[in-house]
């Protein structure tokens, strides 16, 4: 946040060579976990191998995957959103209540919701204040929200929703085909698109970014907006799954957006964010909650199996990153004995 | 008078005890002085969970920027459930049960800064991912219990001298003026500003930084677990959803109450008027007759406001 560290780590030709092995394997760590993961359920249950049984078990990941992806694009810049879940929340309460009654006014307020999420970024860029912070007291303004919009738990859903989330194309089941569609589009807007890699220097050094003549304003509303972007895109798949909503169905994807984002290698610091790690990271981050019921163990520990995973996976990376560290120390001691 | 009037005014304390006080100003008014001073007694007592775990995480916040303890609802939830398990709703047993809901706190924090030291993790992500833990621990743990807690915690709780004035806040006083020593007169509250202005000079100028963070982490999860035991005996029993409301509150008093969230500069006193000022300001807003979507939105939009007011950080 504050520290300002050299250069953002940008991945180039210019540094293939020993130092490629340790980021290859961080790299692959989080497609890694997912299969782990995957085969593990697949020996518990050879069923699930199936397009009925991946549609079942990924059901409820879109949703989950376009949250995390929103809390990547705050991760860039270096700031953390905690109002993910309200904001989620209140997407699927107007979703099953005007987006369905009367469609104008409900994209109407949907996309006054993304130019609110701009807003906060604006405001967190004008006046400098701590994310973390502002987004807390967000998410007090979002669950609000949705509780005046929808007092108690019910609505529906717009039925056009309910038959897209429903569609079963053929060959892959929808919830890989959209996770497959979401890297893809994530991974050429940030990663390969130019303003995409201004965005991550932003998050690495956003002096030099300002210096270079690029509006730290600018930067941080597009960043915010896609984030509030994704997160109506997460309210609406998810009311298009359940049907109804209530003003508090997505509490906790603050946190899970958060864990799956880290799982995928995303970085609090140096604008380091991957948003096909993040992809993964969501999927992961799903599947640990039915993993649990593959066991025969009681759900209670559905929690503690993603805080196991998020652990488990932070600690293989700190072990590659300690080894690569010691081995370019070994390569600066042998160049200049 | 003008000289000790400017020095009140450079206090970053004083705002929220101006806005606590102007708040429960407006909702005397809108009642016509009925229930003054039942309103304050309320604001005290409530004031006391928040002002316990504010004080923790106003010491991990101002290690630096980074430094948020997320763990504290989950923390919370675990610390209360244990503490009414082994009080079994016995009196006898208070001290046991208080005992076990700080020891539990303590581990909290230490598995808190295992991680962050053995993953070199920023502690956001580290106190997140052990708060998954803890919070399915205490959802595996607490399920069912349904023990009430010894009549004489509860009693405790409530007691009250003449003028309405709660023992337990005037315990949670008498603490707020130890830490104020703690921060300012020890060498252990010094260092803790040293991290916070700057990590590494503080390592180069010889500070023991990585003994500092685990007091502190260790401190604030020791005291969420101590908050959780109270709240759990205040509100009749242990219940699994009863920190949430921590997690916002505990970082809105400590920065209301002019501590600054990117480190290196605290304030112990702000700590108490901003507990008041937020009980205040739902009090104020239910006796308005506001609905309880608009109670939470207009929350979110004053703790934004005053931060947007009082901003304006050199560094994030």
């Amino acid at each position: 946040m504050s520290d300002s560290r050299p250069v953002p780590a940008l991945p180039g030709r210019a540094s293939l060579g020993a130092a490629a092995v340790p980021r290859l394997l961080r790299a692959i760590l989080p497609g890694l976990a997912l299969a782990v993961i995957l085969v593990a359920i697949f020996i518990l249950q050879p069923r699930a191998m199936s397009y009925f049984g991946l549609n079942l078990l990924l059901n409820l990941s879109i949703p989950i995957v376009f949250a995390t992806l929103a809390q990547m694009f705050i991760l860039t810049v270096g700031d953390l959103d905690l109002s993910v879940g309200g904001m989620v929340s209140f997407v699927a309460t107007v979703s099953v209540t005007y987006l369905a009654e009367q469609p104008v006014l409900g994209v109407a307020i949907l996309i006054g919701a993304i130019a609110l999420y701009a807003c906060v970024g604006a405001l967190i860029e004008l006046r400098r204040l701590p994310a973390i912070v502002v987004t807390l007291g967000m998410s007090f303004v979002w669950f609000g929200l949705a509780v005046l919009v929808l007092p108690s738990p019910g609505g529906r859903a717009p039925e056009w929703l309910i038959a897209l989330m429903a569609w079963k194309p053929p060959v892959i089941p929808l919830p890989i085909l959209a996770a497959l569609l979401i890297a893809a589009i994530g991974h050429i807007a940030l990663m390969t698109s130019s303003y995409g890699a201004i965005l991550r220097g932003a998050g690495g050094n956003a002096r030099s970014i300002a210096r270079a003549g690029w509006s730290m304003l600018r930067v941080r509303m597009t960043l915010y907006a896609l984030a509030g972007f994704m997160g109506v895109l997460s309210g609406l798949s998810l009311t298009g799954i359940t049907t109804s909503a209530d003003s508090n169905i997505a509490l906790r994807y603050t946190l899970i957006s958060i864990a799956g984002a880290i799982l995928g290698g995303s970085e609090f610091v140096g604008g380091r964010v991957s948003p096909i790690g993040a992809v993964l990271g969501a999927l992961t981050m799903t599947l640990a909650a039915s993993f649990l019921s593959f066991l025969r163990l009681s759900p209670d520990w559905q929690i503690g199996v993603q805080g196991a995973i998020l652990i488990l996976v932070l600690a293989l990376r700190a072990l590659i990153n300690a080894w690569s560290a010691r081995a370019s120390r070994r390569r600066a001691g042998t160049a200049a004995p | 008078m003008i000289a000790s009037l400017d020095w009140l005014r450079r206090q970053p304390w004083i705002w929220s005890f101006v806005g606590a006080i102007a708040v429960w100003a407006v909702t005397v008014a809108l009642v016509e002085g009925r229930g003054a001073g039942a309103t304050v007694t309320a604001a005290l007592t409530f004031s006391v969970f928040y002002v316990i775990v504010g004080i923790g995480q106003m010491f991990v916040v101002t290690t630096g920027p980074g430094n948020v303890d997320l763990s504290i609802p989950a923390n919370i939830a675990l610390s209360g459930a244990v503490a009414m398990k082994v009080m079994n709703g016995q009196d006898s047993l208070i001290v046991v049960g208080l005992v076990a809901a700080l020891g539990t706190g303590f581990c909290v924090g230490l598995f808190n800064v295992a991680l962050i030291r053995v993953l070199m993790i920023p502690p956001i992500i580290a106190t997140l991912s052990a708060s998954f833990i803890v919070q399915s621990t205490a959802i595996a743990y607490g399920r069912g219990l349904r023990v009430k807690p010894p009549a004489a915690l509860s009693d405790f709780m409530e007691w009250r001298l003449p003028g309405g004035i709660p023992v337990i806040a005037l315990l949670t006083i008498a603490f707020a003026a130890a830490m104020v020593v703690v921060l300012e007169r020890t060498a252990y509250g010094r260092s803790v500003l040293a991290i916070g202005q700057s990590d590494r000079v503080a390592r180069l100028a010889g500070v023991p930084v990585a003994r500092t963070r685990f007091v502190t982490y260790t401190l604030c999860a020791t005291l969420a677990g101590l908050s959780g035991a109270l709240l759990a005996a205040f509100s009749g029993g242990a219940s699994l959803d009863m920190g949430q409301p921590f997690l916002l509150a505990s970082i809105a008093v400590v920065v209301i109450g002019g501590t600054s969230i990117a480190g290196g500069k605290a304030n112990v006193p702000g700590v108490w008027g901003a507990a008041l000022f937020l009980f205040l300001l739902v009090t104020m807003l239910n006796t308005m007759g506001v609905s309880s979507g608009m109670r939470q939105m207009l929350t979110g939009v004053i703790i934004i406001a005053i931060i947007a007011l009082a901003g304006g950080e050199k560094t994030r």
